[in-house]
């Protein structure tokens, strides 16, 4: 009886046995090539699995490399089994490299044959990103032809902007009521482009608030916002003739910490009781603990901001909300300069190119699922692709 | 000359930086990564001129005794606190001034970290007053926000699920699960999507206008 069961478990385990008792098999296919379209310093290895994988034969693979000769390979890096490529970004341009990838087993380690010479080079140019160059072709060729006809003296009509007309009316209502206005211009640092169009914004109202003598409070978050708000608003009251009134006090950096900022502007806000509030720039999670505080000490509220999350916050809490693409319209808006209203005209131009694109798709969509036809689907794929981002 | 050097210098860095967008060979693709740093080493630097500018503030609040100066008091004492903390945990501890047991940890975790959660936690009693504003339905537009914000707010409950799991299978579409998803997917969605369409469009054209020094409202106008 024993020896039947010896024999049985001998025939079923043996290929087991046999696996653990001899190394892996080489991963066949080794391929290595310079990485493409990228800016050199990287090498991508791929290569098919080892025969011994799929029988637990291979517990991971390592990859090695040598450099000018196929000699003298030293390991690079220790990957899990299954891995089937990697990109070595520790090599220098120009510079051969020869790669092997063993496989390592519990019964040992691999041979391997090795892969190049490879050399990581920059490129000039990234095909993948070309359906960007173009987008971006077409619009910045459509604004800047709008920006040359406005220029040569075309008058360009623009709709109505409810909450840029509502900053003259909350200006002057602070006048009236001889309280404060209240600028935040987001709690972003000068890299952010929301931050510009809210200092932007900043230039006019501050005008404004020289013109009718009126005090302007400007709490900043960061220091650099600071001084360029400082410079803004110098150079706003200069521009309406009065120097006399700007006073380096009323814009003035808080803290750096986010809630921190919040609580003195709330404390701000409660105390001066402003008539004006204005939140012009990108926020986040303070968005409503702002706006809630000006709303509850009565204040006329303006709001703009490019960040998604936050527009609803400001939709329910302020009077006015600039949605997205109206912050960086206000500016230009506000200043009623020609060329500056063309450029919003040449944006008109990428808003109907994208309406045109999105019907187009949602028709190939819908007659690819309706039919199945596989022009269709292909049609509907590749303008989908018109508009991938590619890194 | 003082209002044309940094025309020239955001044309030259804008006019770069967009070519390095498409052309990932050096001295484009590092001039991207060496601006961030220069403009993170300036924004640094910039620290001193902010900390001074409070110090400055303030103090002249408190000489001057001017209104509401006692805050004053407490806005340096805790910045001098917090700065002290830091400069003499960073010199015990060799640099780390967040070390465990430090006085700059201790004065971070059992102050400052509640301090910040206080406020934040501020944000659900304000949700609730600002939507309490936003969902009255007084107009056509007020009510389909209020019917949306409740399918939604009832949708992420389970009593979402058991208020509407009685309906016929031909109609399941009108379960509040599944009315949840559907505005999520798709007029939520399109809302977004023609937001951020409009916000891009947006600041092509801005950038556009800083780098020909067409806008230069931040410069102070013309």
């Amino acid at each position: 009886m024993l020896r039947v069961v010896s024999t049985v478990l001998i025939v079923l385990l043996a290929p087991a046995a046999q696996a653990f008792a001899d190394p892996p098999s080489p991963p066949p296919e080794i391929r290595a090539a310079d990485t493409p379209h990228d800016r050199g310093r990287s090498v991508d290895l791929s290569w098919s699995p080892s025969a011994s994988e799929e029988s637990g034969g291979v517990t991971r693979y390592v990859v090695q490399r040598a450099v000018d000769r196929p000699e003298e390979f030293h390991a690079v890096v220790t990957l899990p089994a299954g891995s089937r490529a990697y990109t070595d970004t520790s090599v220098r341009d120009g510079v051969s490299y020869f790669y092997r990838v063993r496989a390592v087993g519990p019964a040992g380690e691999s041979e391997s044959a090795s892969a190049g010479p490879v050399r990581a080079s920059q490129q000039w140019f990234n095909p993948r990103k070309s359906n960007l160059l173009v987008i971006a072709a077409v619009l910045i060729g459509g604004i800047s032809w709008f920006i040359f006809q406005a220029s040569k003296g075309r008058r360009l009509y623009i709709r109505k902007i409810a909450g840029i007309e509502a900053i003259d009316e909350a200006v002057g209502r602070a006048t009236e009521m001889g309280k404060p206005v209240l600028f935040i211009p987001g709690i972003e640092d000068m890299d952010n482009v929301q931050t510009v169009a809210g200092l932007s914004i900043l230039g006019n109202v501050a005008q404004l608030v020289a013109r009718y003598e009126t005090r302007l409070e400007v709490p900043t978050r960061r220091s650099l916002v600071m001084s360029v708000a400082r410079e803004t608003i110098k150079e706003a009251y200069l521009k309406v003739g009065r120097p006399d009134l700007y006073n380096d006090a009323m814009v003035y950096y808080i803290t750096d910490e986010q809630f921190a900022f919040v609580a003195a502007v709330d404390g701000i806000v409660v105390r001066e009781k402003p008539a004006a509030c204005f939140y012009m720039g990108a926020f986040f999670a303070e968005s409503l603990i702002l706006a809630e505080t000006g709303n509850s000490v009565g204040a006329i509220q303006v709001a703009g901001t490019a960040m998604p999350t936050q527009l609803p916050f400001f939709v329910a809490a302020c009077d006015y909300t600039l949605i997205g693409e109206e912050l960086f319209a206000a500016s230009a808006y506000l200043s009623n300069d020609q060329k500056m209203l063309g450029s919003l005209k040449g944006q008109d131009v990428g808003k109907a190119i994208a309406a045109g694109f999105i019907l187009l798709g949602v028709a190939l969509q819908t007659a690819a699922s309706a039919s199945g036809n596989g022009a269709l689907v292909n049609a509907a794929r590749w303008v989908s692709s018109l508009f991938r981002i590619n890194p | 000359m003082k209002r044309q050097i940094p025309l020239i210098i955001t044309f030259s860095v804008g006019a770069l930086l967009v070519l390095a967008m498409f052309i990932p060979h050096d001295p484009f693709a590092a001039a991207n990564d060496e601006l961030s740093v220069w403009f993170d080493i300036i924004a640094s630097f910039a620290f001193i001129l902010g900390g001074g500018n409070l110090l400055r503030i303030h103090g002249d609040k408190i000489y001057r005794r001017r209104r509401d100066w006692p805050y004053s008091i407490v806005t340096l004492g805790g910045f001098l606190l917090m700065l002290g903390a830091g400069l003499w945990s960073g010199a015990v501890s060799r640099g780390n001034a967040m070390a465990p047991g430090s006085l700059f940890q201790a004065l971070y975790v059992a102050a400052y970290a509640p301090m910040m959660s206080t406020m934040y936690s501020l944000l659900a009693f304000f949700v609730a007053s600002a939507s309490y504003r936003a969902f009255r339905a007084k107009t056509r537009e007020a009510t389909v926000l209020l019917l949306a914000a409740f399918v939604i707010l009832v949708g992420r409950t389970p009593v979402g699920y058991h208020l509407t799991s009685w309906i016929p299978q031909p109609f399941e579409f009108l379960e509040i699960p599944n009315l949840f998803g559907w505005i999520l997917a798709y007029p939520n969605t399109a809302g977004q999507r023609a937001i951020m369409i409009g916000i891009a469009l947006g600041i092509i054209s801005t950038s556009l206008r800083l780098i020909l020094g067409i806008e230069r409202s931040h410069l102070g106008g013309d």
